[in-house]
């Protein structure tokens, strides 16, 4: 009976994390397309439902009545594994995000770590979509994708250790905690647009979307999915894309904290801030994919190992000698 | 504590069953998604027992990194043709007496290693020592390789760097006639340049240097 009821209370709380951020893919596909529509001067998604709120809706009905298609050649039990495991591991990292210093699903003492592990895990949906699919066009793409993400990984690894190295712990809410008097963007600026370039690319967003470049690949390694698994596939990347957000504005923004720590500031509940900096990165990410060309696949590897690596290689050895210099290193 | 040791045992069932099947399994790419289980599942059991710094660090290196790598090489190579048919083949049977001999070979040298295996006499009073709380993983595995492994810790280090250029150096070839492009060129290139005009008299057309 104990552990039913544990069982019960957990569950409540993963639904209560979950479906807001369900919810707000769907209407953070809407905001992307709506904010790529302003800057072309186009009006956007703006029929179904007040200001086309309710496109996103439309659009999932339409995945769910459509039919799935499974080529008589794939793999068939990989093939249909790929768009869950990018959704599931989209997901499930969302478990130690902290909206608060005390709502937080789990809070761990690798926190860091296991969204680092966990998105370097998202490469396997794209791997195993492209692999199963058995055609040419998904196989290029997810290819491409692969060594993509994992390049920006380390360049994003690396610029976590500069955080972690302020920070002197790997839990998340330490993390945020530790930048009540200074938000890290402001010592580590070169680093968060480190970070953002990086992120971009690592989900696989504008002007680094190779993976799925349609005038060369078709779709990349979605090309052969339709209805509900395409949607699942596109629902896990832009969850991953928010889970970017939400951990730039952790490591970088100040999380929870509020900008002004003055009387009518603090009376906005905590979970604000960060919902209203995610949204800031977010539009950031939607500002981008509406201005800038997309880059070739020379450039982009040309950008994550020789340029962005030593870059975050030197502003580690800069900030620990910083930090060791003037004794402001973190205590234990 | 039951709901810990249901824990334990589905994940090492998981772990023991996708090692069996890494070497069981037809599909070298199925073998090689199983070997991915298996390394997830095993840190599922270094998270259980309290070393959740291993268990990630294992996530982030093994699945994230080096079994990307085996899947890229298993899938270029295209080995899911050849089937795994070796056991049934006669053409192919002469590699099992080597492999029977090399693996009893093995199998001995475990015997001889494992038996003459001596514990400390302190051994059994390691597993009653109370671990300390309020000191996460992380830091007590740094204060560690940080001081008394220092030495060790930076050898290791060193023989990984030389390892990794030792493999640039051997795939590194530099090839005649790729065309490269100078960026520093490309960007700082001007109007006057790129546009020439030129008087073209009819008839006679206009000959350009290229």
């Amino acid at each position: 009976m104990e552990y039913l009821n544990m069982i019960f209370e957990e569950t409540y709380k993963i639904l209560f994390l979950l479906v807001p951020v369900l919810v707000s893919v769907a209407m953070i596909v809407w905001l992307d397309r709506r904010v790529w529509a302003f800057v072309q001067k186009r009006q956007g998604p703006n029929v179904v439902g007040p200001f086309g709120l309710l496109q996103s809706l439309a659009d999932a009905l339409k995945y769910i009545f459509k039919e799935i298609i499974i080529p008589a050649s794939s793999n068939k039990i990989i093939f249909i594994l790929a768009p869950i495991i990018t959704m599931t591991l989209a997901l499930i990292a969302w478990a130690v995000i902290p909206f608060s210093e005390t709502y937080v699903l789990a809070n761990i003492n690798v926190g860091i770590l296991y969204i680092f592990a966990v998105s370097s895990l998202g490469v396997y949906g794209i791997i195993m979509g492209g692999w199963a699919s058995n055609s040419k066009y998904p196989f290029l793409g997810s290819i491409r994708s692969a060594a993509q993400m994992v390049s920006y990984e380390v360049s994003i690894g690396i610029i976590i250790i500069n955080v972690l190295l302020c920070v002197g712990s790997l839990n998340l809410t330490d993390i945020v905690i530790a930048q009540e008097n200074m938000w890290f963007v402001i010592p580590l600026f070169p680093m968060f647009i480190i970070f953002f370039i990086s992120a971009l690319a690592e989900t696989n967003r504008p002007p680094f979307d190779l993976p799925e470049a349609e005038a060369e690949l078709v779709a990349g390694y979605q090309t052969e999915y339709s209805g509900m698994m395409y949607a699942m596939f596109w629902l896990g990347e832009y969850a991953n894309i928010l889970l970017m957000c939400a951990l730039g504005s952790i490591l970088f923004l100040g999380g929870w904290l509020s900008p002004i720590d003055l009387y009518p500031f603090n009376l906005i509940p905590s979970a604000f801030w960060l919902i209203f900096k995610i949204l800031f990165l977010f539009i950031l990410f939607a500002l981008v994919k509406a201005i800038v060309p997309r880059y070739r696949y020379d450039q982009l590897m040309r950008l994550g190992w020789k340029i962005f690596l030593p870059l975050s290689l030197i502003y580690v050895v800069l900030t620990a000698s910083y930090l060791f210099y003037f004794n402001l290193l973190p205590t234990i | 504590m039951i709901a810990h040791a249901i824990f334990f045992y589905v994940f090492s069932i998981i772990a023991v069953i996708s090692a069996i099947m890494v070497t069981v399994s037809k599909n070298t790419v199925h073998s090689v998604f199983f070997l991915i289980l298996d390394f997830i599942s095993i840190s599922c059991l270094f998270i259980m027992i309290g070393a959740e710094f291993l268990g990630m660090i294992m996530l982030i290196v093994y699945v994230g990194a080096v079994a990307v790598l085996f899947l890229f090489v298993v899938m270029m190579l295209n080995v899911a043709q050849q089937k795994n048919q070796w056991f049934v083949s006669k053409d192919n049977s002469g590699h099992i007496p080597v492999g029977l001999i090399i693996s009893s070979i093995i199998f001995f040298e475990l015997i001889i290693v494992v038996g003459g295996w001596k514990y400390k006499p302190e051994l059994s009073n390691v597993s009653n020592f109370q671990i300390s709380n309020d000191i996460s993983n992380t830091h007590s595995l740094g204060q560690i390789l940080y001081t008394d492994y220092i030495h060790i810790f930076q050898i290791s280090g060193m023989i990984l760097l030389i390892a990794m250029i030792g493999a640039i150096v051997l795939t590194f070839r530099q090839r005649e006639g790729v065309k490269k492009q100078s960026y520093i060129k490309q960007i700082s290139r001007e109007r006057s340049e790129g546009i020439e005009v030129l008087e073209v008299s009819s008839n006679k057309g206009v000959k350009i240097d290229d």
